[in-house]
């Protein structure tokens, strides 16, 4: 059973206390939706929960497994998407996503063709990411997360630059991933429109 | 859930085709190393008296004098957009080992960098005056001494990618690093030239470069972690 838990996490920036006791508990099919004003430390804490921002005390299991002891494990279960989309901007954003599941699992030329179908980006598929709007790079880097799977997702504002209909894509690509099991952590400042039963909710002071 | 996963290899392979890519669309900022490494040796003859016994004399610290400051051009670029882009990010949480991923991005920067310098190396050479005799040996001594550049370099652009402005930093913290393959290079290259036997600085010069090969993974990984957090 998938299952995200964060027990005690204290972390310091410099003179800072950002990440002061902080615990939660995320079960499969649960989205964790984490608010807070700007500079209360939400992207240090889902980097954090990634593992590449060491805790200054606290345990972060993953199925019951601190994810400290075996990171590689826990590395090919999670797909993280931050402020950057992590796409290149002088590759077309077929070769982007290409290259992108390549790290991760073996992907064929339709399902990458079906994954930016999903996302509203297929017309762009041949063009370079630098010639394409924010809009449209956050929708690529949305097609990666769908195309790359992965049971935890960790998403850091994914709603920036994204219109109307893309808040709903995402919504539903969020819905799919928690009923086919999945654990979700989002950091958003737009709250998220989840039956109550999937939403968990975390605010930082 | 089980799912297929790729295998290192594969993943490694797929990283170098994408950065090789990379560069092939930027052909002019990836040939400019090359061009001045040729720039710089051919200056020398320009400089000197064109005798023929001096630019012998000089074609040792010439030739390494520049492999070193070509290969320290493209340094700067080596981690430092991965790191902006978020790329690095990527590949820090694929699952693969890091170390592994990031030697393979290094490979690029000597195939970019380094191959091309053992590739023009005896037109450098002989313009500088060295013999035909002289070349064997000159191949080896600068086919080891641009890897252990692009393994020591790696390093130094791993600690410096999170930096605004980093290349004068970069050059301070690998240079003094990389003097014995300076010292070792230019030494094989003199004797090669002599036409003397030029195993005792090849050898050192190759074991300085598997030192290399074995430190600079774990070191880099570390460098470039820190610089994620």
């Amino acid at each position: 059973m998938n299952e995200l838990t964060a027990d005690n996490l204290q972390l310091w920036r410099g003179e800072q206390h950002v990440l002061r006791g902080i615990g939660a508990v995320v079960a499969g099919g649960q989205c964790l939706q984490v608010t807070g004003a700007n500079g209360a430390g939400k992207t240090t804490l889902l980097r954090a929960l990634c593992g590449l921002v060491p805790l200054e005390a606290g345990r972060i299991c993953w199925r019951g497994r601190d994810i400290a002891v075996d990171a590689a494990a826990f590395h090919s279960e999670l797909n993280y998407l931050g402020h950057d989309n992590g796409l290149k901007a002088d590759l077309t954003a077929t070769e982007n996503l290409r290259y992108a599941a390549a790290l991760r699992r073996p992907v064929r030329a339709q399902d990458i063709a079906a994954a930016m179908a999903r996302t509203g980006v297929a017309e762009a598929a041949g063009q370079l990411l630098r010639h394409l709007s924010a809009g449209q790079r956050r929708r690529v880097a949305l097609a990666r997360l769908t195309l790359t799977g992965g049971s935890l997702w960790v998403l850091d504002e994914p709603g920036s630059n994204l219109d109307a209909g893309g808040h709903t894509l995402l919504l539903e690509l969020i819905g799919t991933h928690l009923q086919s099991g999945g654990v979700a952590v989002v950091a958003t400042h737009r709250q998220l429109a989840l039956p109550a039963a999937q939403l968990r909710s975390l605010t930082l002071q | 859930m089980s799912e297929q996963r790729v295998g290192f290899a594969a993943a490694a392979a797929a990283l170098i085709a994408r950065d090789l890519r990379l560069a092939l669309r930027r052909s002019g900022d990836t040939l400019q190393p090359l061009g001045f490494f040729l720039v710089v040796t051919a200056l020398f003859p320009l400089a000197l008296d064109p005798q023929l016994s001096l630019l012998r004399d000089i074609a040792p610290a010439a030739l390494w004098v520049g492999a070193l400051l070509s290969s320290l051009l493209a340094l700067d670029l080596l981690f430092r957009e991965d790191a902006q882009d978020g790329t690095l990010e990527q590949l820090a949480l694929c699952g693969l080992p890091f170390q592994g991923l990031l030697l393979a991005k290094t490979a690029v920067h000597w195939l970019l960098t380094g191959l091309p310098l053992v590739l023009i190396a005896p037109l450098a050479a002989t313009a500088l005056g060295a013999p035909y005799e002289a070349m064997p040996g000159i191949l080896a001594a600068v086919l080891l001494g641009t890897l252990a550049l692009s393994l020591i370099g790696a390093v130094g652009a791993g600690l410096t990618m999170s930096l605004k402005r980093n290349g004068s930093l970069l050059a301070l913290l690998v240079l003094p690093l990389a003097a014995p393959v300076l010292i070792f290079g230019a030494r094989a290259t003199a004797l090669a030239i002599a036409g003397e036997p030029l195993a005792a600085p090849l050898y050192l010069l190759a074991a300085f470069t598997v030192l290399s090969a074995t430190l600079a993974p774990w070191a880099l990984a570390a460098a470039v972690r820190i610089g994620l957090e």
